[in-house]
């Protein structure tokens, strides 16, 4: 009876000793949980080996800056000074000053009221991009920024029309600029319902090249260099060959727009992504035509009359090189370092940003790669260089990191910048 | 001895309750199963490879479908956006989309219903269903 009583007394206890029991196995699922998520996330947080990415044997990376917002092409001076910019411009600072200190780099200063891609040191001068505009900045013997907030105007107003509209700019050695200017369009069938010529290619989907030196100009000032390029964000100058190289983004939803000639799997895979070696008047095919990496042929797209095999003209520009469909290269770089063994030397590296328009296939890319080359032109086979930016996670919202910019330092390192996280990586050898 | 069995009678119903409650939660949420299985349908072939299979999106480029006011809001301006396609700036948690959305007036007014009852429901969004007559209407106000 005693014993009753006391159950009844303590019945609301044991209720509430339950409900907290009970709660606390929830609370240790999830914690387990939390835990594991915590730990792959250790797996490829910059504390890691190699701040998490994989390379090869002899190489060894380290994150020097971190949480940067959103860091897009980056440059480095002799002094070890970085100006890397970011793609908006937060509180007046849309280009970031780092100096190098070794292993980890701290930051000096900012300045531009405009976010954006593009920026690149030549012969006295920063230059950078908005995504309308190209900017330059006088910089003294040890390569700052004299006047951080008087740029003068290059060039303005460049089309600008939200999709594709990041500018990603380089030199020649003959006083030329080369701006990108992206088709805001995914294939023109928006634009041209009629099929008489995609109107983009007027005023988008192509490089521009303007004088270097010369202030306040207009896109009409410029010459059309190139056209049929759907996007470039990674570009170069190859000092061997004397000749600008471009990374096209290809077109993306063969399977979405045509599921009756193209499978998902076929549409995750194609088309290639495409490196081009320019020359005045060139033009690469867009919207006309796709490049199928694993056919290697120009192939007619559905929108103007393809079906899957029938072939392009071949008076299209052909690709220097292509790798596999979706993979997003957004900074190319040839190497002219002595640090990296001797392969490495005027080859070139593409950053990867990584696939979304694979899905429901699964996501690649999130990498860079290493192209051979000899005498200026692709040499073999691509390489996977640095892996594993993205994680466990290889998709456009659960990668952790996303390769996009590349620069190589006075001694030699490689530079890669995360524009999801906000890492910058650098890149030694030793032997 | 007792004591015990008691403790643990408790637990077990305490646990059956939340069970219950879990399976029951299922089951009205199955209720309306048709046409979220059909809209799964619809999302997957024509809505997956931008908007990705949870709705995330793509940082920069195409806009997600969770917890943002141009899903979640009015009925008739979404509609509209699987109808006519989306070429305007877009601002979603301080995040800019720069991707043209193309047309998709070819679906019948059941499908867009369907796939956007589908989208108002999943991924953590518990908004109203679509009908097929909210559909036909916006399409015949164009």
């Amino acid at each position: 009876m005693k014993m009753k009583k006391l159950f009844v007394f303590l019945l609301p206890v044991f209720a509430i000793a339950g409900l907290i029991l009970f709660n606390a196995c929830k609370n240790a699922d999830t914690k387990n949980t939390g835990t594991m998520a915590d730990s792959t996330n250790t797996g490829a947080a910059p504390t890691a080996a190699n701040a998490g990415l994989t390379l090869p044997a002899g190489f060894s990376a380290a994150a020097i800056a971190e949480n940067l917002s959103s860091p897009r092409h980056l440059v480095v001076t002799p002094q070890n000074d970085i100006y890397v910019h970011l793609s908006g411009s937060n509180n007046g600072k849309g280009i970031l000053v780092l100096h190098d200190d070794g292993d980890k780099a701290t930051l000096k200063t900012g300045f531009a009221n405009y976010g954006g891609t593009g920026i690149t040191i030549k012969n006295g001068y920063l230059y950078a991009s908005s995504n309308s505009d190209i900017y330059r900045y006088k910089l003294n013997d040890k390569n700052e920024v004299i006047d951080p907030a008087k740029p003068e105007t290059i060039v303005s107003g460049l089309t600008n029309k939200r999709m594709h509209n990041s500018k990603s700019i380089v030199l020649d050695n003959d006083g030329n600029i080369y701006v990108n200017i992206g088709a805001y369009s995914n294939i023109c069938d928006d634009y041209d319902k009629d099929k008489k010529g995609c109107p983009v290619l007027a005023d988008a989907a192509g490089i521009w090249q303007f004088k270097a030196d010369k202030l306040n100009q207009k896109q009409s000032d410029g010459v059309r260099y190139a056209t049929g390029l759907r996007n470039v964000v990674g570009l170069d100058w190859n000092q061997q060959d004397n000749q600008l190289f471009v990374m096209q983004h290809g077109r993306d939803a063969l399977h979405d727009l045509y599921p009756n000639l193209y499978t998902a799997k076929q549409s995750a895979d194609l088309p290639a992504e495409c490196m081009f070696a320019l020359k005045n008047g060139d033009n690469a095919g867009w919207p006309y035509l796709y490049y199928d990496w694993m056919q290697h042929k120009k192939m007619l797209g559905p929108e103007y009359g393809g079906d899957g095999k029938k072939e392009a003209d071949s008076k299209y520009l052909e690709p220097a090189a292509a790798y596999p469909g979706h993979f997003a290269p957004d900074g190319l770089l040839f190497y002219t370092g002595n640090q990296f063994p001797e392969k490495y030397k005027n080859g070139a590296f593409i950053a990867f940003h990584g696939s979304w328009n694979r899905a429901p296939e699964p996501q690649e890319g999130y990498c860079v790669v290493f192209q051979p080359f000899k005498d200026g032109k692709p040499d073999g086979k691509y390489e996977i260089f640095a892996d594993g930016f993205a994680g466990p996670n290889k998709s456009p919202d659960g990668a952790l990191h996303r390769p996009c910019g590349l620069a190589q330092g006075p001694d030699g390192s490689l530079y890669v910048t995360d524009d999801q996280k906000g890492t910058i990586y650098k890149i030694t050898y030793k032997k | 001895m007792k004591f015990k069995i008691a403790c643990l009678a408790l637990v077990t119903s305490l646990f059956v309750l939340n069970l219950n409650a879990q399976v029951r939660h299922t089951k009205k949420h199955s209720s309306s199963g048709s046409a979220m299985a059909r809209g799964k349908i619809v999302y997957n072939s024509i809505c997956l490879s931008c908007h990705m299979a949870g709705g995330a999106g793509v940082p920069h480029l195409n806009p997600p479908l969770i917890n943002t006011t141009y899903v979640l809001g009015d009925k008739a301006k979404l509609i509209k956006i699987v109808l006519n396609g989306f070429n305007e700036d877009v601002e979603i948690n301080g995040q800019t989309y720069s991707n043209t959305m193309t047309p998709h007036s070819d679906l019948k007014d059941q499908q867009i219903a369907d796939v956007l009852t589908y989208v108002r429901k999943s991924f953590g969004n518990k908004a109203s269903s679509v009908s097929a007559v909210e559909v036909k209407k916006v399409r015949a106000s164009k």
